[in-house]
């Protein structure tokens, strides 16, 4: 008993973990496929209309590669931050945090504050300094003052490696909740994410990624709040009570409201708020969103708005997870067989949408599982932007062709690049269908929150960084949150059906981090060759641009 | 060119100033909400029977629901009041920092 208890625990820590960032599939098993949703259908449809309306209209004003990377810097804060909260709440946000709370009560909420806590910092260290060096993608503040063509090297392979694993989960997700949402073959939805994400990206770039970040997170805001109040008004909208009666029929009684067993370990429990803090501050898609804005100001406007919506959503889940512990929870019709507290039809992840039938009918839910669509398609189009800027910015136009390649040639080969990366997803998303990938998304976050973090903030922050350091501490970020992620439990024993794991915990960040930090530190200050006194000197420069803003890229006036 | 430009700022009190001055906010921000974050999460670790008390007596909050709505809130006018200070005095001061660089190369 206890033991399957814990293992349930376990399970759904990484479930919700998978879940919250990408899309929610539903880890317990295949998803079964279901009657057709026309409502669901109808709706997605005139979303895909209307964006590729806006994709016609920002291919023709996609014209240099300022316009394809960062939609020539001219998005307002607003929009942006609308944007980031849009790459940043997926539809598993939706699907996996509202059965979190359902199951797990108080626990979920917790979680989602480790989820939002990172912007704060983001905002108060980085946001600034992002813009004021950055150009198109991040490694173009790493390798400001250092070697262009190692730095840039490691900085695109770790990009690729967290847009690769990132895209795993989103497209296996993608497939998977569209097969229960929209009762359309894995396949189909598979190749339907993979080409509408192609079209939107290469002929619309960032513009048209943008705008459908925008809409989708107007989309998931306005269906999120409509089913939460739908929902809570069958309470009178009072707290007590709605506590009241779920405590009462929940099967953690009054231990519902308190934490539980799923953050008892300090040490998971610390890593994992590393992990997803500086994850976060270390994801290519979100970084490169920083690079849209006109300047520093409206970056730092971009972050206020994005966590202020990031933060209400969380309270809306939290709301709707409680609700649907009575609305769903005691209604035989959301049962297989309709028996109460069995199990979910269409799983656990499923909880969202069944409340909003159960308080919106079939036009809610027929939106809300649109919305999801949507929402999985917008964050697929932000990860292969991210991508493919890190294919054709980086590694051709600084690594291959050293800065001498036009913006046309640059273009083309960000297009290419696009098409290949969504036809990698497409075959990705195929070949790990019955893959339990629920590692995955750990892993993208541990990767950038070890490679990419590090080196990024101490590129910005310290003086003494050299390429030397800089190589060692993100390949060193790099290799060490691969192997701790493969010899933890969720590969080393549940994929390579070892009898133990290696590496005790499921969260690399706590080790991984430190780790790249010291390596940077310690092949930076015994680095003594003469390059690395110049790199040290360029510092200075660097600093007043960071700090002022002087000299940035698409700066205003001045 | 520029990095004359740099050097003139770079050498500006102003700049000093603006450093200083912002460095200090943004890193005292940080620790709040680092310190309350993870403080929290350890309260969660070690001692996860505080937050499941209710706020007062009958009331189905509990202690936990409140700190953590609280700090979400919190957080966020946080990062409003950053906002609100770097894109006012802070902005206005680096202005300053420019046109002394650009007066100066003339």
């Amino acid at each position: 008993m206890m033991r399957s208890l814990t293992k349930t625990i376990l399970g759904f820590g990484l479930l919700t973990l998978s879940a919250m960032a990408f899309a929610g599939g539903p880890l317990e098993g295949i998803a079964e496929k279901q009657a057709i949703n026309w409502h669901a259908i109808i709706m997605f449809c005139v979303f895909v209309a209307l964006t590729m309306g806006i994709t016609y209209w920002a291919a023709g004003r996609t014209k240099s590669t300022a316009d394809f990377y960062t939609a020539g810097g001219g998005i307002t804060g607003f929009q942006n931050g609308m944007a980031i909260a849009g790459d940043y709440m997926s539809a598993a946000t939706l699907l996996g945090l509202t059965a979190m709370v359902y199951t797990q009560g108080y626990d979920g909420y917790i979680y989602m504050l480790a989820f939002f806590a990172g912007w704060p910092i983001i905002l108060f260290l980085m946001a600034e300094r992002l813009r004021n060096l950055g150009k198109f993608t991040f490694s173009d503040i790493t390798a400001y003052r250092l070697d262009q063509g190692k730095v840039r090297t490691m900085a695109a392979i770790s990009s690729l490696t967290v847009v690769c694993f990132y895209l795993i989960a989103q497209m296996v997700g993608a497939g998977q909740l569209i097969k229960l949402l929209f009762g359309l073959e894995y396949n189909v939805a598979i190749f339907a994410v993979g080409i509408l994400m192609m079209v939107y990206v290469t002929f619309g770039g960032m513009v048209a990624t943008t705008w459908v970040q925008i809409i989708k997170a107007g989309m998931l805001l306005i269906g999120g709040t409509l089913v939460m109040v739908l929902a809570f008004s069958q309470f009178d909208f009072s707290f007590q009570n709605l506590v009241e009666k779920a405590t009462a029929v929940h099967k953690l009684g009054d231990k519902l409201m308190s934490p539980g067993s799923l953050l008892a370990d300090p040490v998971t429990a610390i890593s994992l708020g590393l992990g997803l803090m500086f994850g976060t501050a270390g994801l290519p898609h979100i970084l490169m969103r920083f690079f849209t804005v006109t300047n520093a100001k409206e970056a730092r406007k971009s972050v206020l708005y994005a966590s202020g919506f990031v933060a209400y959503f969380f309270n809306v889940i939290f709301i709707m997870g409680l609700a649907g512990i009575l609305v769903v929870g005691q209604n035989p019709e959301f049962f297989e067989g309709g028996v109460v507290g069995g199990k979910m039809i269409g799983g656990g992840n499923m909880v969202a949408m069944h409340l909003a039938k159960a308080v919106g009918g079939n036009m809610l839910l027929g939106f809300l599982a649109a919305v999801a669509f949507a929402t999985i398609l917008a964050v697929v189009s932000g990860l292969a932007l991210a991508g493919a800027s890190a294919i054709s910015h980086d590694l051709y136009a600084r690594v291959i062709m050293k800065g001498k390649a036009s913006e046309a040639t640059e273009i083309r080969v960000s297009r290419i690049a696009t098409i290949c990366l969504g036809f990698v997803a497409i075959l990705l998303g195929i070949l790990f269908e019955k893959q339990n990938i629920a590692f995955m998304v750990g892993l993208a976050f541990g990767v950038a929150a070890a490679a990419n973090f590090p080196v990024l903030i101490l590129s910005m922050y310290w003086k003494g960084l050299t390429t030397r350091g800089a190589l060692f501490g993100g390949y060193g970020g790099l290799v060490s949150a691969v192997l701790f992620v493969v010899f933890s439990k969720s590969v080393w024993v549940d994929v390579l059906h070892n009898p133990a794991p290696l590496f005790p915990y499921t969260q690399p960040a706590l080790f991984a981090m430190p780790l790249a930090f010291l390596l940077a530190y310690i092949f930076s200050k015994t680095d003594t060759s003469v390059r690395a006194g110049k790199e040290i000197e360029a510092f200075e420069d660097q600093y007043v641009r960071a700090q002022t803003g002087f000299g940035a890229s698409g700066a205003s006036s001045h | 060119m520029s990095s004359g430009m740099y050097k003139l700022m770079r050498e500006n009190p102003k700049f000093q100033q603006l450093v200083d001055k912002r460095g200090r906010f943004a890193w005292t921000l940080s620790a709040i909400v680092l310190t309350m974050f993870y403080g929290f999460e350890m309260v969660v670790a070690f001692s996860p029977a505080s937050l499941g008390r209710p706020i007062a007596e009958g009331s189905m909050v509990t202690v936990g629901v409140a700190v953590e709505l609280f700090m979400f809130i919190f957080f966020w006018v946080l990062t409003a009041i950053y906002v609100r200070r770097a894109n006012t005095e802070f902005d206005a001061l680096t202005e300053e920092i420019l046109m002394d660089a650009w007066r100066d190369t003339k």
